[in-house]
């Protein structure tokens, strides 16, 4: 009886838990619903739409900024794939043991550096090479593409997704090589048993069975370099542009909220950055959803 | 008698400790070779030695000679790669892949082999899945994970994937040791129909088994080869005290 009586305990305990992150997610979202609802009811769609951002007319769209987000995370993210890749296989797969613990750990490092260094290193090392030997070469031999043209002024598109490919880096990397950890070496034997190479138990063995834990981890990179204000705020140029150019300035969605929250003065103003944090939110649970689907759809359907 | 295998001087290590020491063997062509002996007695790394997949492992080595058809698959010019595909290997689990479906599990390695051609693909698996003796449970599923078959089943799945790429020798670690007697039997059957067309090397830790289903036997013991003789001597004549300890039960 009393075992029983402990598991009904339990099992309370744990729906009581479990309820607290529901009520979380859903203050989140009445509080940011809540708060943008003079902006949703002014601006309506205009404001996803239209590229405006204008305090003193109070007028707001916040489309730069989603543009700003989602590019220089996607930038993020190309520049950070392959390169977490390759770290995770080294790691998990072909680094001696030693190397691997050194490795690895500084790549937790490199995880725990706080942001606002990142930035400063950004702003003052990055960006200064990248307007020096970086554009000017890439304007040089790859300028007929729209991408690499425009006058190269260092801070801008392509600086924020460097510093928010570094950033995520650790973040994929890590747990990729965790997911590749975790394939038996069973199952990798049983592909150097047929006469798999070393690269083809990798790419037969290890990736397909890694596959969903791999999409996981990616879209916990690319959540992070979303959400990610402080560095990318110094490195982006913080200006509400659109262009094709990855050289030209851009503003993201963390890094105006940032910016700005403390001088919004009038209601209106305040309701717009709060919707911009709404967006945020929900551009964050699209990709979270995007990861969910992919996870489901790797599987394989027995 | 043709020499399939032979086995000189071979040692293994495991960081610093020895597993294997200065075994010298001969395997015969289309024989069925039992390896017996107590756990830990090295018969696991000594067929792991046969393939060099003991290698793979962090901090292994292995010393001596191993000559497949008088060639040493030791040398230097020899890749690991294609020493494995002549020489494959049944695990003591069943490790089917699990990402895959039954049909690509046997294809997988024809696919590395470099074969394309589609038809010459599925006849070769429809082939390799009859001969492991598992073609009518599978036939109607050839497309379902490998995963969804019973443990057995993925035991001779793993038989039909290794023979699928026509290995002129098939190590066997201990193959039916996880699976249930049925699936036992079925197995042994398998290995009396496929030494036609192969050399054996199958470790087991049952001693029956090994007196069922092999022509010569080994036993190991700490690392060693205690006796190396035809399988009926083994066990009605042994000729080591420690081996008629081991095979009359007084240890192990």
């Amino acid at each position: 009886m009393g075992t029983r009586f402990g598991d009904r305990i339990i099992k309370l305990l744990s729906l009581l838990f479990a309820s607290i992150i529901i009520l979380l997610i859903a203050g989140i979202i009445y509080e940011l619903i809540s708060g943008s609802a003079r902006s949703l009811s002014t601006f309506g769609w205009r404001f996803l739409v239209t590229s405006t951002w204008d305090p003193v007319s109070k007028v707001f769209g916040a489309l730069p900024f989603i543009f700003g987000t989602v590019v220089s995370s996607f930038i993020a993210l190309c520049i950070a794939l392959p390169l977490s890749m390759g770290i995770a296989i080294f790691l998990s797969e072909l680094a001696p043991k030693k190397v691997r613990v050194y490795v690895s750990l500084m790549i937790e490092m490199l995880a725990a550096v706080p942001s606002i260094i990142y930035g400063l290193w950004g702003l003052f090392v990055m960006t200064p090479f990248l307007q020096v030997h970086v554009e000017p070469f890439l304007g040089r031999y790859l300028g007929f593409i729209p991408l690499f043209q425009g006058p190269p002024v260092g801070v801008g598109m392509l600086a924020g997704g460097l510093i928010l490919s570094i950033m995520i880096i650790p973040t994929i990397a890590s747990i990729t090589r965790d997911i590749f950890n975790t394939i038996p070496t069973l199952s990798k034997e049983a592909g150097y048993a047929i006469g798999m190479t070393r690269w083809e138990v990798i790419a037969k063995v290890v990736f397909p069975q890694a596959r969903s834990g791999m999409v996981g981890a990616i879209m916990l990179g690319f959540g992070r370099a979303l959400g990610e204000t402080m560095a990318i705020t110094m490195v982006i140029g913080n200006a509400p542009a659109i262009s094709a150019s990855l050289f030209s300035p851009a503003y993201t969605l963390s890094s105006v909220i940032a910016n700005e929250f403390t001088e919004a003065t009038s209601k209106i103003y305040i309701s717009s950055l709060i919707e911009l944090a709404l967006l945020l939110f929900i551009i964050s649970m699209i990709f979270n959803a995007i990861a969910k689907l992919l996870i489901r759809k790797g599987r394989f359907s027995a | 008698m043709t020499k399939k295998l032979v086995i000189e001087h071979l040692n293994a290590w495991f960081g610093t400790i020895q597993a294997l020491k200065d075994i010298n063997l001969d395997i015969e062509e289309n024989s069925v070779t039992a390896v017996i002996g107590p756990s830990g007695c090295g018969k696991t790394t000594f067929v792991r030695c046969l393939n060099r997949i003991h290698e793979v492992v962090d901090n292994a080595k292995v010393k001596g000679n191993v000559l497949l058809d008088g060639e040493n698959i030791y040398s230097n010019t020899m890749d690991p790669v294609l020493v494995r595909r002549r020489i494959g290997m049944v695990f003591q689990k069943p490790n089917p892949f699990p990402t895959m479906s039954i049909f690509e599990n046997v294809a997988a390695g024809l696919r590395l082999n470099g074969t394309k051609k589609k038809n010459e693909i599925a006849d070769v698996v429809e082939k390799s899945i009859k001969m492991a003796a598992l073609w009518d449970e599978v036939k109607d599923k050839l497309y379902k994970s490998a995963t969804t078959l019973s443990g057995g089943q993925q035991q001779r799945l793993c038989i039909a994937r290794t023979i699928a790429i026509e290995p002129e020798v098939i190590l066997m670690d201990e193959p039916a040791s996880a699976l249930d007697p049925i699936s036992t039997a079925r197995i042994e059957e398998l290995i009396q129909q496929i030494k036609e067309r192969y050399t054996i090397v199958i470790v087991t830790h049952n001693m029956q088994q090994a007196a069922r289903v092999s022509d010569y036997t080994g036993f190991f013991l700490l690392g060693e080869l205690i006796e190396f003789n035809r399988t009926s001597d083994i066990f009605t004549n042994p000729g080591d005290k420690r081996t008629e300890d081991y095979i009359t039960g007084r240890f192990g």
